[in-house]
């Protein structure tokens, strides 16, 4: 069954076209990685489908409802969730806003239910704040829920940015560059956890990443970007001894 | 001593139920001081003008401290919503007879006023930070001079002798409704998205937050109480004109705001106290008053060149304490803190009780 279908999607800013023709296919649990060289258009693509940027051209669909012209809000109450390749966390806010935040969609009651405190509010204020220490403590960090997120070492932020995301309740999670400043046993550490919660939160992933060892590791199928078009996808053996790969990323012509 | 004391405000600060008792003596004393003359009318009068500040302060902080925006716009909805009240009140509704109808005047200058806080959400949508503060300023200007060309209204004269219906209780009333609506606001949904959009819009809006809809509501709720502030004005002063609702006014506020601290209602409620009673304190009259104690050889030539020219320095004083407070205490009495009873208690211990470490430090959690 096919989760998210995009369909020779294109992108301008201003006269620069950053997404030429932008194709993809996942189905419900995948796990999916995009790759290229850096400006190949990988964190737009995610812009794209979160829409934070409104596609030129073409056409994103989400089960049956098109994603392209609704705004980033409307998208993420589809049960879209997203983490920041430069870590995005309301910084001044305390660990467990940060996660008590991403439940706005879900939270049911009304503007007058909270400017009076009254009906549903208490129920689902309630609802909302064990849910966020359920998650936190499924990412070991219930005992910082009233910590400052600025003051959380970065593999703890990186760790809340994904707890976040999960808050929302996504069928599809996009993480974007989450091995970023990480060091390669880190990274080990980081593969088993993106495993664990694939299958823990029953996730369809989409990840762009630099590190090979975590894509090639971990990603099921892979999508090659190069000037913001879909160069190459498949498994990671094909895509790893492709021609066109080799050329994307180490420059055409004879190697020696 | 200094632990003792420390337990003791610990103890005090947990007794939650003790705003209750206080609320209440709140209200008799607000019955009682002015039908038993308990104080005099001068401080009668300075008490009305802090629980209007505070209104103002409470609600400006909505916007400028939670959401961090910076509107410049507060007198104009203030003035909005003491024309209403006031237009209401000497022309519309039969008072002489029904004095009782004046909250109901109050309430529809605060309901104008926030019809008004949604047209400037509006361009909130598109711009933020220096911007908006020129559109909010903009907004300011067209209100005054909209009203400066209204001949029905009184014009650049404004409407003079309006009733003193203005009360104590009826203050004290609106400072409990604003600091109750308002910090319901804050911890709900709408509150942590009006928080999450100071910190990183984008990042708020992909974590589901309808940041149109939130904006909506902060620049409504902010505006209706500065409107009920306006009405109260209006009919503590009993006059009016266009003047009285300048940049000066919102100035004010402003500085109430940041002395007390962005995103604190408690900081607010300090800082607006603070600063009214200050500025009445630099009045000649009263620092005459206070000094009168001192020998004549003392007090007449200090009077004479210092004191009498007050009026005159205090101007200039209360501005430079606003540039000392930026500069070296940057985040206020109480900045991104709250006074711990306005903290549901739900939020608090959600907070708290789970704060404590439950053994390893932040290195040993680090290892997934």
């Amino acid at each position: 069954m096919t989760l998210l279908t995009a369909v020779k999607v294109k992108h301008y800013f201003g006269g620069l076209c950053a997404v030429s023709d932008f194709n993809l296919q996942l189905h419900y649990g995948d796990l999916m990685g995009i790759i290229g060289p850096n400006g190949a258009g990988k964190t737009t693509i995610f812009n794209l489908i979160t829409g934070v940027y409104r596609a030129s051209e073409g056409s994103i669909r989400l089960r049956n409802t098109e994603l392209v012209g609704k705004t980033p809000h409307q998208i993420t109450a589809l049960r879209v969730g997203r983490t920041f390749q430069n870590i995005r966390l309301f910084r001044d806010l305390s660990v467990l806003d940060n996660v008590r935040i991403a439940h706005y969609a879900q939270a049911d009651y009304s503007p007058l239910e909270a400017l009076l405190h009254i009906g549903r509010y208490r129920r689902e204020e309630q609802r909302i704040i064990e849910n966020s220490q359920r998650l936190l403590a499924i990412f070991k960090l219930e005992h910082l829920a009233g910590e400052t997120a600025k003051n959380l070492p970065y593999g703890l932020q990186r760790r809340l940015e994904i707890a976040r995301a999960l808050a929302i309740g996504p069928e599809l999670l996009l993480l974007d560059e989450p091995a970023a400043g990480m060091n390669p046993n880190e990274i080990d550490l980081l593969m088993e956890f993106i495993q664990w919660i694939r299958t823990e939160f029953k996730l369809t992933i989409l990840l762009i990443e630099h590190q090979m060892k975590l894509v090639m590791g971990i990603c099921e199928r892979i999508t090659v970007l190069d000037f913001g078009e879909t160069l190459v996808e498949g498994p990671p053996e094909v895509i790893q001894n492709h021609p066109k790969v080799l050329e994307a990323y180490l420059g055409e012509g004879p190697v020696g | 001593m200094s632990a003792l004391l420390r337990s003791g405000w610990e103890w005090f600060i947990a007794q939650r139920w003790l705003m209750m008792v206080f609320l209440i003596i709140g209200f008799v004393l607000a019955f009682a001081i002015p039908e038993y003359n308990l104080l005099n009318k001068y401080v009668q009068l300075v008490m009305m003008y802090v629980g209007i500040n505070i209104i103002l302060t409470v609600s400006l902080n909505l916007v400028n401290g939670y959401m961090g925006e910076f509107s410049l716009a507060h007198a104009g909805f203030m003035a909005v919503g003491a024309y209403t009240a006031a237009l209401l009140t000497q022309k519309v509704l039969p008072i002489a007879a029904h004095p009782w109808l004046f909250p109901l005047a109050v309430l529809m200058g605060g309901l104008v006023a926030a019809v008004l806080g949604l047209i400037v959400a509006v361009p909130s949508f598109k711009v933020r930070g220096d911007y908006l503060a020129i559109i909010t300023l903009a907004f300011l200007m067209i209100v005054k001079s909209v009203i400066e060309n209204i001949d029905y209204i009184g014009g650049p004269r404004g409407i003079p002798g309006i009733k003193k219906l203005t009360t104590l209780p009826w203050v004290f009333f609106w400072v409990v409704v604003t600091v109750w609506v308002v910090r319901n606001f804050v911890y709900s949904k709408y509150g942590r998205g009006v928080l999450s959009i100071r910190e990183d819009e984008i990042a708020s809006d992909l974590m589901s937050v309808n940041t149109r809809r939130v904006k909506f509501m902060a620049f409504m709720v902010s505006s209706f109480f500065a409107g009920i502030a306006g009405g109260l004005f209006a009919h503590l002063l009993q006059f009016i004109s266009p003047r009285v609702f300048d940049i000066i006014k919102t100035t004010d506020v402003l500085i109430m705001v940041y002395l007390g601290g962005i995103a604190s209602i408690g900081g607010s409620i300090l800082g607006a106290t603070a600063y009214t009673v200050l500025l009445e304190l630099l009045r000649p009259s009263t620092v005459a008053a206070m000094l009168a104690w001192l020998p004549a050889m003392v007090f007449d030539p200090l009077n004479e060149y210092v004191i009498s020219h007050l009026g005159v320095w205090r101007m200039v004083i209360m501005p430079l304490l606003l540039v000392l407070v930026m500069l070296y205490w940057p985040r206020g009495i109480m900045g991104l803190r709250e006074f711990r009873w306005f903290v549901p208690k739900r939020d608090m211990e959600a907070h708290h009780c789970l704060n404590k470490p439950t053994g390893g430090s932040h290195d040993a959690a680090d290892g997934r």
